[in-house]
């Protein structure tokens, strides 16, 4: 082979081993997982919500055909939520919206993730259902709902931020959130 | 015959059967094609409603998936095989067999495609258990495989034939850029030929209660990722051995085609797990084993690229170019009696960008933020619509006007692979950047979050579904010209003799094939490789699984016969 041929392999070569070991440096250096392999947990046939500590969660959730349950929790900020995942029918998808929590719910297998929400982040995150499992697939749609205790109203209905937001305003978020119509800064404006 | 003739006369038994294998999956490609614009309507909300034409949006998206990925391109590898064996190694193939392995994959793509038009296979082309299909689907699926194989089956007598007539001559690359596609399409057959016929078949006729759902996936995807190489390979032999002589030039390296055809052998099965970051069932270690392998097989696709560039400067300096780069502005792009160079060279183009998202894909956690989302349809409509589906119709109408001796009517058949490329960058550029915003792929949007009426409404997402509409649309009307030159140049009067022909080109470097010889120490290494990669995949998923799964119908949410959970398995509500 013509030597810049050569080259050209090494090169490409060279390149996707630069690509791998940056996998492998966000991965045990920043703690971006997959799914493993679980055998100790097994499947669960109802969705609840734990209080493990303050600010860490336990979330058992069930995707089912046409809903997530519980269809919504409400978690403060800054929390950390451990999500056990499991399907007690056909295959389903469990995608929350701005975190890196992407996982498949399969029947007779359980799925673990781990997400800490930033404590300057707050709102409503949507949660969809990413694989085809039904006639009724695009209805199914759960919430992640991240307020503070103070926003909640007496029925656990979400009031307006500005309205019962008695203390200063946290530091606005870094940079690379950008306000949006779901995730609000509490000094970005209200919104129900 | 000798080596040196180009022009073959041209059996009349072979082109019956070549019309046949490209008219029918070309008619049935119009539902196909037509399918793909409503969904892209629906998706974003210009049409409200569960669903269209008579079809509902997953059974239309079923065809999509089936007509236009399996039964055309399997059928256009068959064709293109057939006619490719018979040319390179100047030989008849033995047209007994061949119209048996038309037969079964015909009928097989007849029982798939009344089941999903009767509604009884609105399972999409992944055919995921636990959601069930009629038997019939699953026995259409297996015949449509069956008759594939024996396609592959009847040539390679000929190649042993021709190696012993032959000795120390080197295999024309065409060939083995053809067997190297079936070779990697007769492995990655078996375990999805098994999961149809022994886990799906029987537990849909009721024979047996329950199947293991993540194993059925993983079989799934241990044929699912094998089959883009299956589609890309044809692309690749008209690339290696077309391309340069299109543009007027040469091959720049023939060894560099056949290393890059090994490589894709070794490493385009152990990967499959890269389509299951997501699951649970496998360990993470097995899954970054798979990233790491998939990685490993861009690089006969760099190889291609710049073996590519090499052949298209060669080209444009024969054609009279100076200085370091105006060998690019001397190609022939857009002269209709040479489309087929436009429709390979814009298919490259395009499979740019579908390699460099691949490589996002395949990069492990990267996965988190794309999985499953439209980023998906995104990325793979520039790989499997981008460069395959480019040569495929385009190589199409080339051995229709050939076989027939018709002249291609139309001037238009050169824009056809240039408006399809404007399409498609706005439509996968709507995908992927609504994928990165979290919108599902495989979803009826239109109903729910491209819905202003409902309580799911999500606005973020009109511009990038609107895009997808237009794009799609772009595309839809790029086809609409092609269906019609394809058709009236196939209904027109003949003009010319009919021949078997192959623009084949000829090597700058033509070296001895060396170790790239022989295919056998090739699917040795393949094999061991898969051994290494999936077994730790098969234990891990076994050992996780609590409980096998009966079967559901897509339209009711309760089993679809009376399932009990083993007494052994225990359903524990604290964790």
């Amino acid at each position: 082979m013509d030597k810049y041929e050569q080259r050209a392999v090494l090169g490409g070569s060279f390149l996707m081993l630069v690509f791998f070991v940056a996998v492998v440096i966000a991965t045990t250096g920043f703690g971006v997982t997959v799914p493993t392999c679980i055998v100790d947990v097994k499947p669960f046939k109802h969705g609840q919500l734990l209080k493990l500590a303050d600010k860490h969660y336990e979330l058992h959730a069930v995707a089912k055909m046409w809903s997530f349950d519980p269809p919504e929790v409400t978690i403060p900020p800054g929390s950390r939520l451990d999500i056990f995942l499991t399907s007690p029918d056909v295959a389903h998808g469990f995608n929350i919206e701005k975190t890196n929590i992407n996982l498949m719910a399969i029947p007779g297998q359980v799925t673990y993730a781990s997400v800490t929400f930033d404590q300057n982040e707050w709102g409503n995150f949507r949660l969809f259902c990413h694989e085809y499992c039904g006639m009724n697939h695009h209805a199914m749609q759960g919430w992640i709902k991240v307020w503070p205790a103070a926003a909640l109203g007496a029925t656990n209905q979400l009031a307006p931020v500005a309205a019962q937001q008695p203390t200063p305003a946290p530091a606005p978020a870094s940079a690379e959130k950008p306000a949006d119509t779901t995730t609000q800064q509490p000094n970005g404006g209200a919104q129900q | 015959m000798s080596l040196r003739q180009t022009v073959m006369t041209l059996d009349r038994g072979l082109k019956r059967l070549t019309l046949i294998q490209l008219g029918v999956p070309m008619f049935l490609l119009i539902i196909g094609i037509g399918g793909g614009l409503l969904q892209t309507l629906m998706r974003a909300g210009i049409i409200k409603s569960p669903s269209a034409l008579g079809l509902e949006y997953y059974q239309g998206l079923t065809l999509h998936g089936i007509i236009n990925a399996i039964v055309f391109t399997t059928f256009f590898a068959v064709a293109f095989g057939n006619a490719v064996v018979s040319y390179s190694l100047r030989t008849a193939i033995n047209l007994k067999v061949a119209w048996l392995a038309n037969w079964l994959m015909l009928v097989g793509t007849v029982m798939v495609a009344v089941m999903v038009f009767a509604g009884e296979g609105s399972v999409l082309y992944t055919f995921y258990p636990p959601l069930k299909a009629h038997p019939i689907f699953y026995a259409g699926l297996a015949l449509f495989v069956v008759g594939s194989w024996v396609a592959f089956w009847n040539w390679i007598p000929l190649y042993l034939q021709w190696r012993r007539e032959h000795p120390g001559e080197k295999t024309p690359l065409a060939v083995v850029g053809i067997f190297t596609t079936f070779i990697v399409w007769q492995i990655c057959t078996i375990p999805v030929a098994y999961e149809v016929l022994v886990l799906l078949l029987p537990w849909s006729l009721g024979w047996t209660d329950t199947i293991n759902i993540e194993f059925a996936r993983t079989l799934f995807w241990f044929f699912g990722h094998p089959l883009v190489y299956f589609w890309l390979l044809p692309a690749y032999v008209m690339f290696y051995t077309m391309l340069p002589k299109l543009a007027g030039g040469k091959l720049f390296s023939d060894r560099a085609g056949r290393l890059a055809l090994m490589i894709f052998i070794i490493l385009s099965i152990p990967v499959g797990a890269h389509h299951q970051f997501a699951e649970p069932g496998i360990g993470a270690q097995w899954k970054l084993l798979h990233s790491f392998l998939t990685l490993g097989v861009t690089i006969p696709s760099f190889i291609t690229a710049f073996t590519m560039a090499a052949s298209l400067e060669y080209a444009g300096r024969q054609r009279g170019a100076k200085g370091l780069l105006n060998w690019f502005g001397k190609l022939p792009y857009f002269q209709a009696d040479n489309y087929m160079f436009a429709y390979l060279f814009v298919g490259l183009v395009i499979f740019f960008f579908g390699g460099i998202t691949g490589i996002i894909n395949a990069s492990y956690n990267l996965n988190n933020v794309v999985h499953n989302t439209a980023w998906m349809p995104g990325h793979f409509h520039m790989t499997v619509a981008g460069p395959v589906f480019l040569a495929f119709i385009g190589m199409s109408l080339y051995m229709v006007e050939k076989m027939t001796g018709k002249k291609v009517k139309g001037k238009l058949a050169v824009a056809v692979p240039y408006i399809w490329m404007v399409g498609i960058a706005i439509f996968s550029t709507g995908l992927m950047r609504g994928g990165l915003h979290g919108e599902p792929r495989r979803t009826n949007m239109g109903l729910t979050y491209l819905n202003p009426e409902s309580s799911l409404y999500q606005p973020e997402w009109k511009l990038w579904v609107m895009m997808t509409a237009i794009g799609g649309t772009i595309m839809f009307l790029a086809m609409v010209i092609y269906f019609a030159i394809f058709f009236k140049t196939l209904f027109s009067k003949k003009t010319e003799e009919e021949v078997l022909e192959f623009p084949i080109s000829e090597a700058y470097h033509d070296e001895k094939p060396g170790i790239f010889a022989n295919f056998k120490p090739w699917v040795i290494a393949a094999i061991i490789l898969i051994v290494i990669s999936y077994t730790p995949v098969l234990i891990d998923v076994m050992r996780s699984t609590a409980y096998t799964a009966p079967p559901y119908d897509p339209h009711v949410p309760v089993p679809a016969r009376q399932f009990q959970l083993p007494p052994n398995v225990v359903i524990d509500n604290t964790k």
